[in-house]
């Protein structure tokens, strides 16, 4: 690990518009530090701060960026009426990581291509220009949506994959002030700028991730992985899903593993919305969340993985 | 900026001082400058859950931590949760159902399964009890396997890993009540 000063921020004041970079569960920052990816000259412990209290906004739900994982997929108003949240994070990781992860952290974890986690790689997210090795290298974890010919990375995280399809706003605080953005914008597309794996501006702080009133209906998320436990996703899909006489009056689906970013494609949700649940429906919807899917080798399978896994949550959130 | 930050910690029961390199790991603190060597290095990258300790109550990979970040927090380590002379529930279950070969894993093992049971007594949902809305009623092997995957071992003692945990779980029941 490379040397780095550490200091302590007492406030979330004290956290904004610096340019030590933040350290909260430490579970990413530190594990990427001692392989020399990261290599930030200084730490600021925001573990002090406050902004871990979850609490009712109007009919939705303020999670404070500091609150533990852990302690979010046990909330019982969460578990009530956002079971999909609850779910995502304990599908993720470890309990000894969530007990440490946060809220924030979680959401700009990077990503877990092995040629960024190696110093040796070509990769243009750790150096930018230097190309990237996992094109035409070992890229069974790549990207099937949205790659660039600079980056085929995936965000591997499974929280902000569900956070996507609940419609979760990111609360954030910059010099110039606070300011809000939706979930499905948070995260951005490699394009020819990989290193920026979001939207967050250098010294900006996420303060809290909110909740809209719960959608109600079927909440599933559906994590294809190695392992049964303890493994990132391969693919993965998180449904909310409520039924209105036989008919599938609202969907939202989001999708992990698959892309730089949780990936979310209105146009799937609306092709289903008001329709009768079969089958058929579901290819079509597959076939239209498919419809650039490019695969990169290795990773070839998680197309028809994708396509299967749709249609199960699907068959299951419907009841069909 | 502080180039050698402070902090107290309490370390079973007894006050440390950490002063130095802010590099310091809570694990390699622990083990190198407190000489609590029970807690076990594997990985060094949070995927092993052999340097599992409890701060303040919950289980963590002290691997990924650092020292100077946890000033005024209460850690236990294995040393601090049975000795030689007083094993706790815990440790005599894994010692009854042989719960490991090496022993490598089992100070971690231990410390997780302990923070684990606590978590169990809490409501805390699992990937296994398929609704988080629901509060885990009964624990199945499943379960501790599910809530235990954080702890690898490479022996592949898990079998009685698990019947160490379930007597262990059965036995504090039975003080309980
Ligand atoms: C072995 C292993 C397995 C894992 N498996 C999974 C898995 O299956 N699924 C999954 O989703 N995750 C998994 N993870 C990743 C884990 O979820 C993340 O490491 C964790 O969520 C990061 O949170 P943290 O608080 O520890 O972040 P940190 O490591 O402290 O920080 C991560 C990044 O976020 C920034 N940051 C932190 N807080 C803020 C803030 N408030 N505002 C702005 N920036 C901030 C930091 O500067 C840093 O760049 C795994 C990790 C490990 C080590
Ligand atoms: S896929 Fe992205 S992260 Fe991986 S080597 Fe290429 S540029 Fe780097
Ligand atoms: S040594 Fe910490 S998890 Fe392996
Ligand atoms: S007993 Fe050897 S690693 Fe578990």
């Amino acid at each position: 690990m490379k040397a780095f000063d550490y200091s302590r921020a007492e406030a979330t004041a004290d956290a904004v518009g610096q340019s030590a970079r933040l350290i909260a569960g430490g579970t990413n920052l530190l594990d990427l530090m001692k392989l020399e990816v990261e290599t930030p000259e200084a730490l600021l412990d925001i573990t002090r701060i406050g902004l871990n209290a979850i609490d009712a906004e109007g009919e939705g739900l303020r999670i404070g960026a500091l609150v533990s994982n852990s302690d979010a997929a046990a909330d019982p108003r969460i578990r009530r009426d956002w079971p999909l949240l609850s779910r995502a994070i304990l599908a993720g990781a470890s309990p000894q990581l969530r007990n440490k992860a946060t809220m924030g952290g979680n959401l700009c974890q990077r990503t877990r291509c092995g040629y960024f986690m190696d110093n040796r790689s070509a990769c243009n997210k750790r150096e930018p220009g230097s190309g990237c090795a996992a094109i035409g290298g070992v890229n069974r974890n790549h990207a099937i949506l949205g790659a660039s010919s600079d980056c085929i990375a995936t965000y591997p995280g499974d929280m902000a994959v569900a956070l996507s399809a609940l419609q979760a706003v990111v609360h954030t605080e910059r010099p110039e002030g606070a300011r809000e953005i939706p979930m499905r914008h948070f995260h951005r597309l490699p394009g020819d700028t990989p290193q920026q794996d979001n939207h967050l501006e250098s010294g900006e702080v996420i303060t809290a991730i909110s909740l809209p009133a719960p959608l109600g209906g079927r909440q599933i998320y559906r994590k294809v992985r190695d392992r049964a436990s303890y493994a990132f996703a391969l693919v993965s899909v998180a449904a909310a899903l409520r039924m209105e006489e036989g008919r599938i009056a609202s969907v939202h689906l989001a999708f992990g593993g698959v892309a730089h970013t949780p990936w979310t494609n209105d146009h799937v949700d609306e092709l289903l919305t008001g329709e009768r649940p079969s089958p058929a429906l579901f290819d079509k919807a597959a076939d239209l969340l498919l419809e650039d899917a490019q695969g990169q080798g290795h990773n070839d399978f998680k197309i028809p993985l994708l396509r299967r896994a749709l249609a199960a949550v699907l068959a299951e959130a419907t009841g069909e | 900026m502080a180039h050698r930050p402070a902090a107290r910690l309490t370390i079973n029961g007894q006050s440390q001082d950490f002063q130095g390199d802010p590099r310091r790991t809570l694990l390699d603190f622990l083990r190198l400058d407190l000489g609590l060597t029970g807690t076990k290095k594997g990985c060094d990258h949070g995927q092993c859950g052999a340097c599992t300790v409890i701060v303040n109550g919950r289980r963590i990979n002290s691997c990924l931590s650092l020292a100077a970040m946890h000033d005024g927090d209460e850690i236990t380590t294995i040393e601090g949760l049975g000795t030689p002379e007083a094993l706790s529930t815990l440790q005599k279950a894994f010692v009854a159902h042989d719960g490991f070969q090496c022993g490598y894993c089992t100070p971690g093992q231990i410390c997780s399964a302990a923070a684990m049971i606590d978590e169990i007594r809490a409501g805390w949902p699992s990937a296994v009890g398929d609704d988080p809305t629901e509060m885990p009623t009964t624990v199945t092997d499943d379960e501790i396997r599910e809530r235990m995957s954080g702890n690898l071992c490479r022996c592949g003692a898990y079998d009685n890993i698990v019947s160490a945990i379930r007597e262990a779980m059965a036995a504090e029941e039975e003080v309980a009540q």
